[in-house]
């Protein structure tokens, strides 16, 4: 996806941003483990993958407001304790930025 | 010299393609009228066993079919033929989970008529399963009395994508000294509200709760012929 994304602009990527959720079922280590043999032989080796993990955020249907869960093994509101499994963070496995330079620009100013 | 590094922001999911196909299986199953259950639990839960109880009893009165998900060997395919429904056996050679394209590809060409349900069987797999929706209704993950009250605690990534839990063996519970309000409240802590089942596919101890509870999902769905929706 990445690839693609440098491709389609013309770019050089030195890093791949993602936000990674505990409920994604993806683990960092793991990730970033394969993430260098993945890129081995791509226009992507040498980049970084630069993890962000996103906390388990639910609603509150009794506080009505969005709450930040501690632990994944207990999906209770943390202030009012009441059940709260409607999740809206903590899911993510998503690439949300990448550190890129120029092509074209790189190859104009070698050239000069 | 170098052009000086910069920032895009971008916002795809790593998934999207996975997601994508299992939209496209889910609106052509609605479309279809056919209600969708997947299974997943560790190996040896005995999904294969009460799978095969289910497409018994249902075929009475329902037209059903299943995929079955094995890394190796179609012996869970033969198992489920011996209920006389039409199954398809998915092999996927060294990887841990079922994927929308394999559902997909395992469809197409696949002339089995009309139907009102579809099982999905998955690897016995309680990770890698819960990352990839394949377009099911009903994602059902099976724990068996054998593995220990804790297991929601130690998984609940997958507790939390699935809609139900069976608990499986339940004629061993005693032997085992199974705990089963134990065992409850961990589903609960996980995943509150959460629908549970304790059943036995050797005794065919709650079956007919579990096939009550898909009818009834069922018949919340739109498209179906009214006379299907007599119940069991």
């Amino acid at each position: 996806m990445a690839l693609e994304e440098a491709k389609f602009r013309q770019v050089t990527i030195d890093a791949v941003h993602l936000d990674l959720g505990p409920l994604s079922g993806v683990v960092a280590e793991a990730l970033l483990f394969s993430y260098q043999i993945a890129c081995n032989g791509t226009p992507l080796e040498g980049s970084r993958l630069v993890i962000r993990e996103v906390p388990i955020e639910v609603y509150c249907p009794a506080c009505k407001t969005r709450k930040t869960l501690t632990s994944m093994q207990w999906f209770y509101c943390p202030t009012c304790g009441v059940p709260a499994s409607e999740v809206i963070h903590g899911k993510e496995l998503m690439i949300t930025g990448l550190e890129v330079r120029d092509e074209r620009r790189t190859t104009l100013a070698g050239s000069a | 010299m170098n052009a000086e590094p910069r920032l895009l922001e971008v916002r795809k999911n790593v998934l999207k393609q996975n997601d994508q196909i299992a939209r496209v299986l889910r609106d052509r199953f609605r479309n279809d009228g056919i209600f969708v259950v997947s299974l997943v639990s560790s190996p040896g839960a005995g999904k294969t066993a009460f799978l095969e109880k289910m497409l018994t009893f249902l075929r009475c009165k329902y037209r059903v079919a299943a995929l079955v998900g094995d890394l190796a060997t179609e012996n869970d395919a033969v198992r489920l033929a011996r209920s006389l429904a039409p199954v398809r056996q998915i092999n996927t050679g060294t990887l841990c989970h079922l994927e929308a394209a394999m559902v997909e590809r395992a469809l197409n060409g696949w002339e089995i008529g009309p139907l009102d349900f579809l099982f999905i069987e998955n690897v016995g797999n309680l990770v890698c399963p819960s990352s990839y929706d394949l377009g099911e209704n009903l994602r059902l993950v099976l724990l068996s009395v054998t593995e220990g009250e804790d297991k929601p605690l130690k998984y609940p990534t997958i507790f939390n994508s699935a809609d139900v839990a069976i608990i499986t063996k339940i004629d061993l519970a005693r032997a085992v000294e199974f705990d089963e309000a134990g065992l409850r409240a961990n589903i609960q802590a996980v995943r509150p509200g959460m629908h549970c089942y304790s059943v036995s596919a050797k005794t065919n101890f709650g079956l007919q709760e579990v096939l009550q509870f898909f009818v009834d999902r069922r018949s919340e769905f739109p498209q179906l012929d009214p006379a299907l929706r007599s119940g069991l």
